[in-house]
């Protein structure tokens, strides 16, 4: 089923409803959503398969808790787009503001043009790919999955980073506590390709990107200790 | 949280315009801070030498005793009431002597603007509620800041609500809080800048008025700024020709500019943007931390 809702004459409440109510019985139902015009809230909490396109810029957490289900927005997104999202797609045209993919525990991010700021607070194991340049305190305390960066990175990457894998082309202004370079082996450009391939991402070679990671020095885990839990 | 909008038109088409885009953008911005609202608009441009002064008194007072009183240093001067105990009043002088005989006369009454463009209007409530008081929409004007506040730093009266004007034709409008504004304060006040209350963000806009009588431009004042205050802003800064944006290094409060041939838009959202003719081609982009946007007549 192909489905429009026009956000100029509805309310993101009745939309989200309907879009909740679709999916049924693993049938995809694609549903395009015109005039957000900013709104927030859009798409939040899908958990079924659905292809939800957005023409337009949308405001805050957009496509929060998301499962299952893509997301298309057609232009920017406002802060905390796909925050906490379990699993599915979620792709950004435009441009996103603070927070995009925080939390995330699965699922892909794709973002077209930049990120603000603290991209990928605290990951949980979403892969967030973003083809422009990524905002100060980015992937700040990320604790598993992946981000790649296809261009630069703001000040203090990967501050207090736990095991998040980050892949980025272009400088970075500076990396955060415990977040270092490491070496990038074949087993890690066999892995990036394959993420920039996902992504449709033809204009950037693996072989160009640097990796970075933790340092285990500000996290202290001993398997000696592993008794006293 | 705080909402804050700046429109600044390019054209003298938009400028008839004006006043009808900029209520809805700050109407559209009410769920930001419901607590007080103000505007302030840039028009009706005073000849040479006359000054233009927005007061408003916390206690009843009349129209011709303002003017009478007035009229006793400033012969020409003329006094117009408009809502809520506000009183637009023209005369022939200069700014500091006009305001310090006003206050001095009438200690109830509180300057909300002076210059030769500037109008500032403020009242507790929602946006609608100064919005429709000072029919804003009918309103033209080459540009136009506006806030609508949801108080953390002090206390909710009209004194207490952005814009805040402490300089002839210069305003300032603030999402976020400052913490060094006390001692800030203080150091201000022996400089000789006037302060109205307590509030946090009138520290900044004395800040940017002193920097300006120390013969800065507002860009280097505001490059000063970046090093003096202590917390987190998101500034919307009005002068004479135009308006300037500056966000903290931190950036953790919202903004977004958009731009057309016809104007030039900030709000705290962009959902504050959207309704702007246009809006849906234009480019829209979120101030980077830490640089000064502006733009001028």
């Amino acid at each position: 089923m192909s489905l429009e809702y026009d956000l100029a004459s509805g309310s993101t409440r009745e939309l989200n409803k309907k879009l909740h109510a679709l999916g049924i019985a693993n049938k995809t139902d694609k549903i395009c959503v015109t005039n957000p015009n900013g709104a927030h809230a859009l798409a939040v909490g899908l958990t079924r398969p659905l292809k939800v396109n957005i023409k337009g810029h949308v405001g805050y957490y957009c496509a929060g808790m998301n499962q299952i289900a893509e997301v298309n927005i057609d232009g920017n997104a406002g802060p905390a787009v796909a925050e906490n999202m379990m699993s599915g797609y979620v792709t950004v045209t435009g441009n996103v503001s603070h927070y995009a993919g925080a939390t995330s525990h699965g699922g892909t991010l794709l973002v077209c043009g930049d990120a603000s700021s603290r991209c990928g607070i605290s990951l949980k194991g979403a892969d967030i790919i973003i083809k422009g340049n990524v905002g100060h305190m980015s992937a700040f305390m990320a604790q598993t999955g992946r981000m790649v960066i296809c261009g630069d990175a703001g000040e203090t990457l990967g501050d207090s980073i736990y095991e998040t894998k980050l892949y980025v082309r272009g400088s970075i202004a500076s990396l955060g506590t415990d977040c270092v370079q490491k070496s990038m082996t074949e087993k890690h450009k066999n892995e990036l390709e394959t993420l920039l391939i996902s992504a449709g991402i033809t204009g950037a070679d693996a072989a160009e990107f640097n990796r970075f990671g933790s340092a285990r020095k500000l996290y202290n885990f001993k398997v000696d200790n592993a008794d006293a839990y | 949280m705080c909402g804050i909008v700046g429109l600044f038109a390019k054209t003298k088409e938009f400028e008839k315009e004006l006043g009808k885009y900029f209520s809805g953008m700050l109407n559209e911005m009410t769920d930001r801070g419901p607590d007080s609202s103000g505007c302030a608009i840039y028009h009706n441009v005073t000849k040479a030498n006359i000054l233009k002064i927005v007061a408003m008194s916390e206690t009843p007072l009349s129209e011709n005793k303002l003017l009478d009183t007035i009229r006793q240093s400033y012969p020409a001067a003329s006094v117009q009431e408009l809502e809520s105990l506000h009183f637009l009043i023209t005369l022939e002088g200069e700014s500091k002597e006009a305001i310090l005989e006003l206050n001095q006369c009438f200690p109830n009454l509180k300057i909300l603007s002076s210059g030769s463009s500037i109008e500032i209007y403020k009242a507790e409530g929602l946006p609608k509620n100064v919005l429709e008081k000072f029919s804003i929409s009918s309103m033209t004007g080459s540009h136009a800041l506006g806030h609508t506040r949801m108080a953390t730093e002090s206390a909710i009266t009209t004194a207490h609500s952005h814009p805040f004007s402490t300089g002839d034709d210069l305003c300032l409008v603030h999402n976020g809080s400052l913490s060094n504004h006390n001692r800030l304060r203080a150091k201000l006040q022996k400089e000789g800048i006037y302060f109205s209350s307590d509030n946090d963000s009138e520290v900044a806009a004395g800040y940017l008025a002193w920097r300006i009588k120390q013969g800065k431009t507002i860009e280097e004042a505001l490059n000063h700024a970046l090093e003096d205050l202590d917390g987190f802003y998101t500034f919307a800064i009005g002068t004479k020709d135009g308006f300037a944006v500056l966000r903290d290094p931190i950036a953790c409060k919202p903004a977004v500019i958009s731009e057309t041939d016809h104007w030039v838009a900030m709000a705290s959202e962009y959902r504050a943007i959207a309704l702007l003719p246009g809006a849906h081609s234009a480019p829209a982009w979120e101030p980077a931390p830490g640089k000064i946007y502006s733009w001028s007549h």
